[in-house]
């Protein structure tokens, strides 16, 4: 008797299954081209490699079946993976997309195209959570360092008061302001916000971008450091301007 | 209620074990009764540093598994009556750390103890996160080279997202910088980070700088912590670290380089 409710134990200890959200990029096709499009991803991949590598990321092809172009999702998915990406879902597919999908074990995700998403309530994720104290529905604030490893997505605009670490990485839906020194990569308008903006005090940071135009730490060399700036978007390209 | 510490680092070899000996005895030898546990499973070396090799019967595991009481585990200290070590076992595999074991059995060291130093194998895996899990204090183990500092950074981050404190809700760790391995010169001749460097970066408390010194050599060789040398730089490194951690007010030492002093007195160049 007593060997069975140790066993009862040992399997209540085994395993769990727990409810989480995670960020992923989404790819979103306007073309159906696949030498275009590889062409594309690699310079995009190219400007950013440390954030693509081995990322994952779910392809949307709303944009396509909207315009009635075609494509072969088994050959695109092979073209993904080629770029070192893990697709990891499709959206916005046609009922035969979406059976090529199933068939090549990639899921199918439900959720609207993203220029139709609604904006989530304010989630943080992956493996290492920064403490945070939502202000009201719009705004997070965080008063402890971001360090490096850990990540930060919120649904509204982003506060934080310490300083982000290279290798840390801080995404909003909204805007983005580090009273102190942005070591990390930034992410302002991540759900396609362009009128998104990042300040900071002191920008070094790996990677900044709004609305998914970015710029790498290259490019950001001849600006200045230890000065306060305000980032935003134009013509899709990046402004970075000092604050006075 | 015991406080417990933890020497972290992320990096390996940066001097957590060193420190882990040193300042548990600097802590015991103020009266506070300390136990200072290994926590790096198959890779132990705390004993040797703490010179108790030959008296290791039982470890930290077979407490956890049930094989030994705390009693029989626990070694003490040939130098100092206040001071306990709990060995890792060298040869039992890693998975035998458990959450609930290392809970269990820093239970029941807090009941007896003051002070409970955990020295962390390097890494961030599942002993790293064990030894820090419980902590009230980390003493961040820190070189002064860019990829120390960026784990170190790391392990800062892990700590305040999946510690125990951090879990609970409850007041974050407190944490503490020790810059060991501090070599004057080399920083003066661009060859490593200043302090200020690695503050710009970390800017955490800082609990002190401990000089690149023979005297760490010549201590773990005779298996006697570096802070027992009370006439070397090292030794008084770590004595000034564990009167600022008890809340005395120490200037800082062993930032200068001693050719750049000798230089500014002689007006040289
Ligand atoms: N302040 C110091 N000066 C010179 N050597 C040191 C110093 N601190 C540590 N060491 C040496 O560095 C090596 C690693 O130290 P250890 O304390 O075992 O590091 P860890 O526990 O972080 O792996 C050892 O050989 C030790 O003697
Ligand atoms: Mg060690």
């Amino acid at each position: 008797m007593s060997i069975d409710t140790e066993k009862t134990y040992e399997i209540q200890s085994v395993l769990e299954i727990k409810s989480s959200t995670f960020f992923v990029p989404v790819l979103v096709l306007y073309t159906n081209d696949l030498v275009v499009i590889e062409q594309r991803l690699l310079q995009k991949i190219s400007q950013a490699p440390d954030f693509f590598r081995n990322s994952p990321i779910v392809f949307d092809l709303h944009e396509l079946n909207h315009n009635n172009d075609e494509i072969d999702v088994v050959k695109l998915v092979e073209l993904i993976r080629k770029m070192g990406l893990f697709p990891i879902g499709i959206r916005g597919g046609n009922e035969f997309q979406n059976e090529q999908a199933n068939s090549i074990f990639i899921p199918i995700d439900n959720t609207q195209s993203i220029a139709a998403e609604i904006p989530k309530t304010s989630v943080s994720t992956s493996q290492t959570i920064v403490k945070e104290v939502v202000v009201n529905n719009a705004a997070t604030l965080i008063t402890q360092p971001v360090r490096s490893g850990q990540r930060i997505y919120v649904s509204g605009d982003l506060i934080i008061l310490a300083q982000v670490s290279a290798g840390a990485e801080i995404m909003a839906e909204g805007n983005i302001h580090v009273y102190n020194t942005l070591r990390g990569r930034a992410l302002a308008g991540v759900q396609g916000n362009t009128n998104a903006r990042i300040f900071c005090f002191d920008l070094q940071a790996e990677l900044i971008s709004i609305a998914g135009d970015y710029k790498t730490s290259e490019d950001l060399k001849e600006t200045v450091e230890k000065k306060p700036v305000q980032i935003y978007l134009q013509n899709h390209a990046l402004i970075i301007k000092e604050l006075v | 209620m015991a406080r417990i510490i933890v020497v972290t680092s992320g990096k390996g070899g940066v001097g957590k074990t060193t420190t882990s000996a040193a300042i548990a005895m600097g802590l015991a030898k103020r009266g506070h009764k300390t136990v200072v546990i290994d926590f790096d499973v198959g890779l132990r070396n705390l004993d040797l540093i703490m010179g108790c090799e030959r008296r290791v019967v039982y470890d930290f595991i077979n407490v956890i598994n049930g094989e030994a009481n705390l009693n029989q585990a626990l070694i003490r200290d040939k130098h100092c009556n206040s001071l306990f070590i709990l060995p890792a076992s060298q040869t039992r595999d890693k998975d035998a750390l458990t959450l609930e074991g290392v809970e269990k059995v820093l239970e029941e060291l807090s009941k007896d103890f003051k002070y409970i130093v955990c020295d962390s194998p390097a890494g961030i895996e599942k002993g790293a996160h064990l030894a820090m899990y419980f902590a009230d204090d980390a003493f961040v183990v820190t070189n002064p080279e860019v990829s120390s500092v960026r784990d170190s950074d790391r392990m800062l981050g892990i700590m305040a997202s999946k510690s125990r404190r951090a879990e609970l809700g409850m007041e974050p760790i407190k944490e503490y910088l020790l810059l060991t391995r501090y070599d004057p010169d080399r920083v003066e001749a661009g060859e490593m980070l200043s302090l200020e460097d690695v503050q710009e970066i970390l800017s955490l408390h800082l609990l002190g700088i401990i000089p690149e010194s023979k005297a760490v050599l010549n201590a773990s060789n005779s298996g006697t912590p570096v802070i027992l040398d009370e006439k070397s730089d090292a030794g008084q490194a770590y004595a000034d670290v564990v009167a600022r951690y008890l809340g005395e007010k120490r200037p800082h030492r062993f930032i200068d380089s001693k050719k750049g002093f000798l230089r500014k007195l002689f007006g040289g160049k």
